[in-house]
Order: structure tokens, then C-alpha cells, then sequence
């Protein structure tokens, strides 16, 4: 499986570049300390919304201005590149432990569900159906409400948000799997219920579940954004893309660039991590990449 | 299909008993005294103090409490405001019209253009009319849409000043509601002449427009990856072989053979879509300072106004699980075989 895996995924260029976009964002995310020219919420009062390089006729001409502050400032006078750069920490942080946490809690529920069957599964999937009557954003919403806005309450609220995919997907693998033989043959040898679920059948979800992990982070990060943008998610001075986001959009005619950077950078990590997650699901399921 | 019906009717009970569940709990889960928290820790007399208790219905045992509340969510009936001191739903009925209007076009724009786009992509497989559409649903769905919609305000409304960057209508026009849609409502204006008609009209549409972009990009890409994949499974199957064999033309093939059960399973996608378009709507209203539910919701968490929190988490959620529900009824109607299954 490994080496056609591995050719499936390389002749996707799409999944290339989405690859090479996330470890790029990785990079830029770990070593923020090193790269990012200031401290994300130091204040320079001096030069305050200051147009970024291409925009800064001086900043071109003096070579010393136009390097202390490359993407300009914000409205109080925070050097933007920095607030990027430490907001893509914030931004696959919270994808990273979203990804986790549904991702882990939703396939022990699956394999549960899947496996026991019976009311077990039923009252698991009544809880699914009402999870799914709660969009994200409502239920960031009860989450905030109870807890107040911050990054806690966007990892809880957007883990859950995203829980029940795992849990549907794990379960469906476990029903396909469960009267299979194999499965059937370690029964037969004494195999305890544990033991079938995690070591038997779970590598056997492996594939849809990498798929859906990776697409997760894209949903993850985007909805984060969008409650960051409302205020229910991070909370300024916090370098949270969408925050900055609401922040400037007050000085989207005077400075644009204080609104369209935080917005790109969202999107081309969202854009990478569903370009990767599409390249993945064709290379490890065969079927799928024959019907395109 | 009728037991089918009756079975799937039966499965909403245990999800509205949840969700009323949480729209209950919701106000007792606040940490700190709720009442307190919205009469303010200052001025609060005992008689104020016991008025708020007995409004918010918190000084009976939980199970009454719950029962009370159920009893009067059936009736409509969700106590007042804190913020307005208008009974909630008065303040919903007021606002959901614009929502629905919002919702509703952004779904047609989805729809009207992701279903055609899908059906090209799929006849013109792996040609540039693919990549491009691929691309740019894949675009579409990977946006952040409150940045889109300032990026499109940025383009109409500032660099060409053709669309107006918030509300439903020009500050001039003061419409009355009749069925709430302004688009229908512009028509009814009393006593007036059709010009003045015809210009509160183009009004609403200029205000409707950029919203409805917004709004409806997710559902568009969505809609037309589905679309596509659906057809191009369908373009496989042995009966399209057979229809070709037969000398039959390529558009008699794809239009009249293939669409049919290519949009089979678009069906669900207008239950997949709800979700985003609950979603989207908050973020949109928020953006554009359109007056419906999502920002009047915003704006209730932020004033800690409770009952408006759970009367609008309540509401919504009971819709979406209706609108699944006659969503799976409708595609058992028209696919037989999912009536054997769940």
C-alpha cells in the first residue's frame, strides 16, 4: 500500500501544494518567536496604521523604514507581520487540539457505538442527531454563554462541532468490519472486547479516519475565525486572525490591507489543509480515484 | 413509506426533547447568579430581585420548571427581553422574515448556478472547464466568508459604489410589512406611484445583493462538487451505455437520461447546506448589519440577554430538525431503496 500511497499522493499536485503550504504555515508557526521582527503586542504610538511595503513610496526609497515595518501597522500600532505570524500559532493551535480532542473522543464513541450496537448505539446516535441540530456556530454560542468568550470556549465548542463526523465514520467502518472474518477468527481465539475494538478494528478505519482528521483542521480553523470575527471566540489583544479581522474592519476604506491580510492568510490555510485532505482520500482509496 | 414516515417522524421526539433540554439548562448553567448578572449587582432590590427570579422562572423546583417551560416554548411563548422588554417572540417574528428572505435567495444563487456548473464540469471531464470550476468551488469552499463579504464590499461598494454596504434598504424608505419580504413588499406600499415602487424595489435588490453572495458561496461550491461527482457516477452506469449503444444524442443522454438520477442525492444537500447557511447567516447579518436573527443573536450574547439566547437557539434548532426531516422524507420519495434502510 505504502509506495502506491506515496505515488498516488505525489501525482496529485494539489495535495503537493497543499502539503508544502501547511508545512510552510507549520515553519512560520513554531518558530514565530525567531522570525517575527516584534513582540505581537507591542505598541509603537508613532506609526500607528502604517501602509505595508508596496503601498509605502518612503518605506521604498529608505531601506531602514520599509524593513522595521514590512506589512505596515495596525490601528494602534502593532507591527502586523508579527501579529500574523504569531496568529498562525494561534490558528493550528486550535486546529491541532480541535483535531485532537474530536478526533480521539470521537472514535472511542464510534467504536463503541459501532461495536455494542443495540441501545448503546441508539442512544449514541440520538445524541449525534442532536448535535447536528446545533450548527457551529449556536453551539459556540451555548458554550460562550455558560463559560464566556475565549479560546477555551472556541476549542470546546469547535471540537464538539466536529465530534460527531468521527463518531459517524468510525461506526460505519465498525459495521462493515464487524462480521468480517478476521474479526470473527480473534473472537475465536478469546480476544476481549477492548482488544477487538482498538487493536483488531480500528487500524482498519485508518484511512477515512487520516482523511477526515486532516479535513477536520480546515473546518477547525475556519470556524475558530468566524468566532474570533463575531467576538464569541478570541479575545483581543490575542493575534487571532479573525479577531484582527473585526478589529480593522472599521478601516477597511482609509487601510485594506489591515482587512484582506489576516482574511488570506485564513484562507490559504483552509485552502491547504482541504487541497491535502482530497489528495489523501484519493491516494488511499483507490475506488475513488478510478471514478474521477 | 408510510411506516417509514411514521418511523422517521417518531425518531425527532428524543432530538427536540434534547436540544429543549439544552435551551433549558442553558440559563442554569451560567456560572454565578443569572439573576444578578442581568438586573446588575448594584441596584438590585429584593423586589426586583424576586420579579426577575419569577420571570425567568427560576424559583420553582427544576422539574416544574422544565415542565413550564416546554408548555410555553409549544405555545410561543418565551417570556420577555431583557434588553427591549418585548415579549421574545414578537422580536423573533419581527426579524425572521429577513432571515428567511436572506437564506432563501443565497440558496436559489447556490442552487441556480452550482447545479448547471456541476453537470458542465462532469460532461467536460479532465478538460479546462473542470479544473476551473474544481478549482474555484475548492476556492469557494475553503472561504472565510465574513472576509469575502468585505472583500466584495471592498470591490462593489467602495471601489464602484454600486451596492450599499449595510442594511436591507435605503435610511429614505420606510416599507410596510406585509409579508416581511421586502423584495414583495416594495410592490404593496400603499398609495404609491409605480415609479417610487420600482426604486424601493432596486433599493432592497442592491442591499440584497451583496449578502446573498456571501452567503451563498459555501452552499455554490458544495452544490457543485456534489453535483459533479453524483453525475459523473451516473454517466458510468450500464443504462447510459445502453442509451449511447442505442445512437441516442449526447445533450438526450446528459439532459434527459442522466440529470434525473444524478439529482437523486442533490436532494440531501439542501439538509446538508441548512447547517451552513445557519451558520453563514449570523456571520452575514453581523457583516452587512442585516436586521434578522443571526444578528440580533450576537448581539444578545454580548447584553447576556437570556431569554433571547434561548428562544433563538431553541427556534432555529427545531427548524433544522424539521427541515431534515421532510428533507429525508423527500428523498425517500424519490429513491424507494432508502425506505428499507435505517
Amino acid at each position: 500500500m505504502n509506495t502506491t500511497f506515496w505515488q498516488g499522493l505525489k501525482q496529485n499536485r494539489g495535495a503537493v501544494i497543499g502539503l508544502v503550504l501547511i508545512t510552510v504555515f507549520a515553519f512560520l508557526a513554531i518558530f514565530a518567536g525567531l522570525i517575527a521582527p516584534y513582540d505581537p503586542s507591542e505598541i509603537f504610538e508613532k506609526s500607528l496604521r502604517l501602509k505595508p511595503f508596496w503601498q509605502n513610496q518612503e518605506a521604498l526609497q529608505s531601506p531602514h523604514l520599509g524593513v522595521s515595518h514590512l506589512l505596515g501597522t495596525d490601528d494602534v500600532g502593532r507591527d502586523v507581520l508579527s501579529r500574523l505570524l504569531y496568529g498562525a500559532r494561534v490558528s493550528l493551535g486550535i486546529g491541532t487540539l480541535v483535531v485532537l480532542l474530536s478526533a480521539s473522543f470521537g472514535t472511542v464513541i464510534g467504536l463503541i457505538s459501532g461495536y455494542y450496537g443495540g441501545t448503546v448505539d441508539a442512544v449514541i446516535m440520538r445524541l449525534v442527531d442532536i448535535r447536528m441540530a446545533l450548527p457551529s456556530v449556536l453551539l459556540a454560542i451555548v458554550v460562550v454563554t455558560i463559560l464566556g468568550p475565549g479560546l477555551s470556549s472556541t476549542i470546546i465548542a469547535v471540537s464538539t462541532a466536529s465530534m460527531p463526523s468521527f463518531i459517524r465514520l468510525v461506526r460505519a467502518s465498525v459495521l462493515a468490519e464487524k462480521s468480517k472474518q478476521y474479526v470473527q477468527a480473534s473472537q475465536t481465539f478469546g480476544a476481549s472486547a477492548f482488544r477487538q475494538m482498538f487493536i483488531t478494528i480500528l487500524p482498519n478505519c485508518a484511512a477515512p479516519l487520516i482523511v477526515q482528521s486532516t479535513l477536520g483542521f480546515s473546518d477547525g480553523i475556519l470556524d475558530a475565525a468566524a468566532l474570533g470575527f463575531l467576538g464569541l471566540g478570541a479575545q483581543p489583544p490575542t493575534p487571532e486572525w479573525g479577531t484582527m479581522l473585526a478589529d480593522s474592519r472599521a478601516f477597511i476604506e482609509s487601510d485594506p490591507w489591515l482587512v484582506t491580510l489576516p482574511g488570506l492568510c485564513i484562507l490559504f490555510v483552509v485552502l491547504a489543509f482541504n487541497l491535502f485532505g482530497d489528495g489523501l482520500r484519493d491516494a488511499l482509496d483507490p475506488r475513488l480515484k478510478r471514478g474521477q | 413509506m408510510f411506516s417509514f414516515v411514521i418511523k422517521r417522524m417518531l425518531m425527532i421526539l428524543p432530538t427536540l426533547f434534547g436540544v429543549s433540554v439544552i435551551a433549558f439548562g442553558l440559563i442554569r448553567l451560567v456560572p454565578g447568579d443569572p439573576v444578578l448578572m442581568m438586573i446588575g449587582e448594584r441596584g438590585a432590590s429584593p423586589e426586583a430581585y424576586a420579579q426577575m427570579k419569577a420571570n425567568l422562572g427560576l424559583d420553582k423546583p427544576i422539574l416544574v420548571q422544565y415542565g413550564k417551560f416546554v408548555s410555553h416554548a409549544i405555545q410561543l411563548d418565551f417570556g420577555t427581553s431583557i434588553i427591549s422588554r418585548r415579549p421574545v417572540i414578537e422580536e423573533f417574528t419581527s426579524r425572521f422574515p429577513a432571515t428567511l428572505e436572506l437564506g432563501l435567495f443565497s440558496s436559489f444563487f447556490a442552487i441556480l448556478i452550482g447545479i448547471p456548473v456541476g453537470i458542465l464540469a462532469a460532461i467536460r471531464r479532465n478538460t479546462w472547464v473542470d479544473y476551473s470550476v474544481m478549482g474555484a468551488s475548492l476556492i469557494g469552499y475553503s472561504m472565510p466568508i465574513f472576509w469575502w463579504g468585505l472583500i466584495l464590499i471592498l470591490f462593489f461598494s467602495i471601489h464602484l459604489g454600486i451596492t450599499p454596504v449595510s442594511g436591507r434598504i435605503a435610511m429614505e424608505y420606510d416599507i410596510p410589512s406585509v409579508t416581511g419580504f421586502l423584495l414583495i413588499d416594495t410592490w404593496l406600499i400603499p398609495g404609491a406611484a409605480f415609479a417610487e415602487k420600482w426604486q424601493a424595489f432596486v433599493s432592497s435588490v442592491r442591499h440584497l445583493a451583496l449578502p446573498t453572495i456571501a452567503l451563498g458561496t459555501i452552499p455554490l461550491a458544495t452544490i457543485a462538487r456534489m453535483t459533479r461527482s453524483s453525475m459523473l457516477e451516473v454517466l458510468g452506469e450500464d443504462y447510459i451505455r445502453t442509451a449511447k449503444a442505442k445512437g441516442l444524442s449526447r445533450p438526450r443522454i446528459v439532459w434527459i437520461h442522466a440529470l434525473k438520477n444524478a439529482l437523486v442525492p442533490v436532494v440531501t444537500i439542501i439538509g446538508l447546506i441548512l447547517g451552513s447557511i445557519v451558520t453563514g447567516a449570523i456571520l452575514t447579518e453581523t457583516l452587512f448589519s442585516w436586521p434578522g436573527i443571526g444578528k440580533w443573536l450576537i448581539q444578545s450574547v454580548t447584553s447576556r440577554d437570556y431569554p433571547v439566547i434561548q428562544a433563538g437557539i431553541l427556534i432555529t434548532s427545531v427548524m433544522i430538525i424539521f427541515v431534515n426531516m421532510l428533507v429525508d422524507l423527500a428523498y425517500a420519495w424519490v429513491n424507494p431503496r432508502m425506505r428499507i434502510k435505517t
